[in-house]
This record gives C-alpha cells, sequence and structure tokens, in this order.
C-alpha cells in the first residue's frame, strides 16, 4: 500500500498526536497529515487538500463529529473518502448514529495501537 | 423515614461505582499513557494540587468529573502522550489533563449498563491554581479516589446528584 494522507481532527491535540503515532505504532504508512480542531475546521482542509483517511472525534465545537460526517458527501474533495470515529462516546447507540451518518468505522478511547490497525486497516482495502 | 426500594438500590449500585471508576482511571493511564498510578489511603494535601479538569455528566447519570493533581504531574502526563522526547509537554499539559479526565469519563459511563446513550458529557476545562472553591447541584453521592503517579498526588472525583 502507498504511503496515505491523512486528517486527524480532535478538539484536544495531545489527542491529535496520539492517533497519528498510533497509526505508525500499527504500521500503516503515513505521507502527509492534515489536522483540524473541529467540523468547520476539517471541512476547510479538506476543501484544499485531498486525504485518503479521515479520523474524527464526535465532542468538539463548532462543528461535532457527527454533523461533519453528514456534511461530508457534498464537499468534491471528500466523495467516497472513509471516514473513522475515535472517541470517547462508545455506546452502542452512538456507534449505530456515527455508520448511520456515514462512518465506516468506530474506536473508542482510550485504545491501543493493536484496536487502531484493526479498525483501519480493512477500512484503507476496502474490506468494510 | 421511609426510604423506597428504588433509592435503596440506586445507593446500592453506586457503591459498585467506585471499582468502575478505579478501572477507568487505570485502563486510560495504561492505554493512552503506557503507566501505571498506585493506589494510596493518604489524601493529598490541598495546596499541591493545582490543576484541576472538569467534565460534566448530563442525562441518565448527572454530576461532575474532577481530576485534580500537581502542575509536575500534569506536565509528566502531557509528556507521556505526547510521547518519547515529550517536546512541547509543558505547554500542552492542560490539554493533555482536560483529555485524560474527558477519557476517564467516557470510559466510567460506558462501563455502566445501560447509561452510555443517554449520557452526554460535556467538552472539558481546565482550572489553574488551588485557592478556589467549587459549587455544584451535583452534590447527593461524592466518591473520590486517592492516586500517586510517579510518587505525585493525583485525586479522582465524581460528583453525582
Amino acid at each position: 500500500m502507498d504511503d496515505i494522507s491523512v486528517l486527524i481532527v480532535d478538539d484536544s491535540s495531545v489527542m491529535r498526536k496520539i492517533v497519528e503515532r498510533s497509526l505508525r505504532q500499527a504500521g500503516i504508512e503515513i505521507g502527509q497529515v492534515f489536522e483540524a480542531g473541529n467540523g468547520l475546521e476539517a471541512m476547510a482542509v479538506l476543501n484544499e487538500h485531498k486525504v485518503n483517511l479521515v479520523l474524527c472525534d464526535i465532542n468538539m465545537p463548532a462543528m461535532d463529529g457527527l454533523e461533519f460526517v453528514k456534511q461530508l458527501p457534498k464537499l468534491e474533495n471528500a466523495k467516497g473518502v472513509p471516514v473513522v470515529m475515535i472517541t470517547t462516546e462508545g455506546s452502542e447507540g452512538h456507534v449505530v448514529q456515527a455508520l448511520s451518518a456515514g462512518a465506516r468505522g468506530y474506536i473508542r478511547k482510550p485504545f491501543t495501537a493493536d484496536q487502531v490497525k484493526e479498525h483501519i486497516l480493512p477500512v484503507l482495502t476496502g474490506n468494510v | 423515614m421511609n426510604t423506597s426500594k428504588t433509592e435503596i438500590d440506586a445507593a446500592t449500585r453506586r457503591e459498585y461505582w467506585v471499582p468502575l471508576l478505579e478501572l477507568s482511571v487505570q485502563e486510560v493511564f495504561d492505554l493512552m499513557l503506557g503507566d501505571r498510578l498506585e493506589a494510596t489511603p493518604e489524601p493529598a494535601p490541598v495546596n499541591t494540587l493545582d490543576v484541576t479538569s472538569m467534565v460534566g455528566l448530563a442525562g441518565s447519570i448527572c454530576g461532575l468529573l474532577t481530576l485534580r493533581c500537581s502542575s509536575k504531574s500534569a506536565a509528566l502526563m502531557a509528556t507521556k502522550m505526547l510521547g518519547a522526547d515529550g517536546a512541547g509537554a509543558k505547554a500542552q499539559m492542560e490539554d493533555a489533563v482536560g483529555e485524560v479526565c474527558n477519557m476517564v469519563a467516557g470510559n466510567f459511563k460506558n462501563k455502566i449498563s445501560g447509561v452510555g446513550d443517554t449520557c452526554k458529557l460535556s467538552v472539558p476545562t481546565v482550572i489553574r491554581g488551588s485557592d478556589y472553591s467549587l459549587s455544584t447541584l451535583a452534590n447527593d453521592f461524592t466518591m473520590e479516589i486517592n492516586l500517586l503517579f510517579h510518587g505525585n498526588p493525583v485525586v479522582i472525583a465524581l460528583q453525582l446528584n
């Protein structure tokens, strides 16, 4: 698999670094990494750049992760780009809500690099 | 006084929440910081706890989760979360402590059957300094866990309404 470009959306900059590190620890070859602090910032990034994967928190100010996933198909640059939620909101109801809104995967915080690998690789290889 | 069965059940259930809260904290430190906390019976001197992070819970559980620690502990948490060199850890310690508190709150509510879907979390708030008083309407039931992180006190408290 070629290096992928990733957009990490989380209102915590520390968490964005942890997610990036976990991707590398999981053995996923990452090229360019973009960051955004909420859904609105993420939309602005996607207007300018094309990415292969979006990892997104749910509870964020300005635009939360669920609204962002719903808005995503409206962006030409983001059509077909898979979104995996990474969030503390780990209940079954939240998972169903996120998947119904268009997310392709769901990782609960706290997480391990192995869990990241387990959830992200099938999304990248089109097996979800 | 006539205590209803529902009130007794709720009180009993909350007794079981203390070990769940402790497990929730340990899992966050283990998985996200690659480290452990030690339990201590000694309450921390309040003036040493100069960083406080708070996350509100609203819905089927209504209350406030707080994490209090020293600046030294907070900086160490940021260093552990940011990785090997911990570059910029001191500048990021409020963000780190807020996120730890957020994950503990989320992990805890997800461990309580039937609560995950019906309880919302606020975004974290962080206070610097130890000379303040905190009032919350969620004061019917309080659980507090005293822990040590590399010898420095960390206090987790959950106040419920």
